[in-house]
């Protein structure tokens, strides 16, 4: 099948964003001067927001920028929004571009509601007579017909944002721009911004968001990339990038909590020699080769446990305690390796690995190695929520007489 | 073709507008007179400075009228460091928008120089009032006032421009600029006539003139109200003399309006 070629709405090329870190803030007079006799330092004192972006937005595109705070994405959006320059690269876009990066840019407290609603929309480019002719709509949208004459310092902060998404949803824009709108609001308004995504999508307009709700981007995306360290670290469909987002976002609690640091203890009569896991489609695979000392053991308990990344014990298990149970027994420096296959019910996540070796009374702890390892999991095949895990169904029926 | 103009314009021209009618409505905020205040304040104002400086500090030196000059004087002055002042915090206290929205900076300091501009038509009502009160005759000399005006605007403008940019990294600039616009003021001629300062030297009077605000000032009384005080076409017959502070304003605005052009697109991370 031949795929019609789009039009490109927004390019964006090889980006970088330069920002300084002055040590002292350099805004005086006195400042420059006295810099200006200073050797310029070098390197050290800047950082690159985004290194080397590239991407392009095609017209018709629901296009998601996913990112943690901090990884360049609003940075990112300001430059496409063309309120920052790109220390290198080019932005261009095709098509009159509008964008939000906050909702009600520009209102004045000490306005009423209504002259803020001309104010904003002249922001949105709006001349008074074309707000004029849509202000019962808007009016009516924010639900305020009451509160127009009253002064804006006296709307709540939903009056307020209701008002501002009124005006906003009315700009006229071949490529909307929207950063974190859905943030806000309770579940009545999020109602409403969803219909409005909706409609854009029915439109066919091109649409850049910025969000941090996966539900958006795995709804209205159907490309997106995920942003990390100033550099594009996933492109693909709203699904897959969501999926990413959140494989990323685990990880970093993985390699950061304090509960996740590797420990070991036990009396060392039998030892950890090794630990591997290996996941394919179906099974789970985790082999424990154990190296008994000078003195023979019988009856050890061997097993292992997986967590997720935020330390809660997902499942258990030992020799003792599986289906097909077996005894474990140990000659003196004997070597074994043990291996416990599982159905793969693992999703895209990060899961880590403890390895124990106990007494099969429990009595003694032979040697327990917590957090030996941790994977990243990754599903080779699966719909947005697998469920392969062994369940079974069961119908019953029964009438009452 | 003028269509044309007007789609590129349209949307500064709807912000423009906008902007302009939001500063007047927040200024006149909360004051049971409101707009009212915009003519009463100068009456006041004018009032007081008329009594004082015509019949307790007199120094007027023959000039005719002089109450009306001095008040003249006075107003245009108001209106230049009115321009450059708000132009000067206007780019730094927009900053919650620059960072947001993408448009026209431009339209900022032209923005608070247009409210500028609606103050200084009320007050010129005012002086009128004053100066028809003193027995001044309406003469055709008045149709060049408006140019008079607009060479002070195109420099008040271009140094808001200047202005305006430069404060956005360096904040000194604001009190720098409190203490050149004292010596300006005294430099201009305002509260005294010319005349004055031609008693004692003439050279620094021909000096204090190539400031485009002392002879707007000067050239403003002379065609407006009375001929009797002392301008630089009156002082001196060197063109080029006579052209240098029309030179200096054009030049002050083209400089001014470059350097902004070439520094807003920095403004949202400056700020």
């Amino acid at each position: 099948m031949v795929k019609a070629k789009k039009k490109i709405a927004v390019e964006v090329k090889n980006v970088k964003k330069r920002f300084y870190l002055p040590h002292h803030s350099n805004n005086s007079i006195k400042s420059a001067i006295t810099q200006a006799f200073k050797p310029k330092r070098k390197g050290g004192d800047s950082f690159y927001a985004l290194d080397g972006v590239s991407f392009s937005v095609e017209k018709g595109d629901f296009f998601g920028i996913l990112g943690r705070n901090g990884s360049g994405k609003s940075t990112l959006l300001k430059i496409i929004s063309e309120i920052y320059q790109p220390t290198e690269g080019t932005v261009s876009h095709k098509g009159k571009l509008v964008s939000f990066i906050e909702l009600g840019v520009g209102f004045k407290a000490e306005l009423s509601g209504r002259e803020n609603v001309f104010l904003n929309g002249a922001l949105l480019g709006f001349s008074k007579s074309e707000i004029e002719s849509m202000y019962d709509d808007i009016v009516s949208f924010a639900e305020l017909e009451r509160f127009m004459d009253q002064k804006l310092k006296n709307y709540s902060s939903g009056m307020k944002v209701r008002l501002a998404f009124s005006v906003a949803i009315r700009a006229k824009a071949d490529i909307l721009i929207l950063d974190e709108v859905l943030a806000v609001g309770d579940a009545a308004f999020r109602k409403k911004c969803n219909d409005y995504f909706q409609t854009l999508k029915d439109e066919d307009k091109t649409v850049i968001l910025v969000t941090h709700g996966m539900g958006a981007v795995r709804d209205f995306c159907n490309k997106a990339i995920v942003i990390e360290n100033g550099k594009v670290a996933f492109e693909g469909s709203g699904d897959e990038a969501a999926d990413e987002y959140l494989r990323l976002f685990d990880k970093d609690i993985a390699d950061t909590s304090e509960k996740n640091k590797e420990k070991r203890w036990g009396d060392k009569a039998v030892v950890i020699d090794d630990f591997n896991v290996d996941t394919d489609k179906n099974n789970v695979r985790v082999s424990i080769v154990a190296k008994a000392g000078p003195k023979a053991l019988s009856n050890v308990a061997v097993g292992f446990r997986i967590k997720s990344a935020k330390g809660k014990v997902l499942i258990g298990a030992n020799n003792l305690n599986v289906q097909d149970t077996t005894t474990i027994d140990f000659a003196a420096n004997e070597t074994k390796e043990i291996e416990f296959v599982l159905p793969n019910i693992l999703g895209n996540k990060t899961y880590i690995f403890s390895a124990t070796i106990n007494s099969s009374g429990g009595t003694a702890t032979h040697d327990w190695w917590e957090n030996i390892t941790s994977i990243e999991h990754k599903r080779a095949s699966g719909g947005r929520y697998p469920l392969i895990a062994p369940a079974k169904i069961q119908t019953r029926s029964s009438k009452k007489k | 073709m003028l269509q044309k103009v007007y789609k590129r314009y349209r949307y500064s021209l709807i912000l423009l507008r906008e902007l302009v009618i939001t500063d007047f409505k927040l200024r006149y905020q909360n004051s049971t007179l409101g707009y009212l205040w915009a003519l009463l304040r100068p009456l006041f104002l004018f009032v007081i400075i008329y009594v004082f400086f015509v019949y307790v500090l007199n120094v007027s030196r023959g000039v005719e009228h002089w109450g009306p000059a001095l008040l003249l004087g006075v107003v245009l002055w108001n209106f230049f460091s009115e321009v450059v002042r708000q132009g000067l915090k206007s780019v730094v206290s927009s900053g919650g928008i620059i960072r947001k929205i993408n448009f026209p900076k431009y339209i900022i300091v032209v923005s608070t120089s247009l409210s500028a501009i609606i103050n200084l038509l009320i007050n010129l009502v005012v002086v009128a009032i004053f100066a028809a009160i003193n027995g001044v005759e309406p003469t055709w000399g008045l149709l060049a006032v408006p140019v008079f005006i607009l060479e002070l605007y195109a420099f008040a403008l271009g140094l808001a421009f200047i202005l305006g940019t430069v404060n956005v990294k360096f904040r000194d600039v604001s009190y720098i600029w409190d203490v050149v616009s004292q010596a300006l003021f005294y430099g201009s001629a305002i509260m005294f006539p010319m005349n004055r300062v031609v008693e004692i030297n003439y050279n620094v009077a021909i000096a204090l003139l190539i400031n485009p605000v002392a002879t707007v000032i000067q050239d403003a009384r002379y065609y407006g109200i009375t001929t009797t005080v002392d301008t630089l076409q009156g002082l001196t017959s060197n063109p080029f003399l006579i052209a240098l502070p029309v030179i200096i304003s054009i030049a002050t605005l083209y400089i001014g309006a470059v350097y902004f052009h070439k520094r807003s697109p920095y403004f949202a991370e400056d700020i």
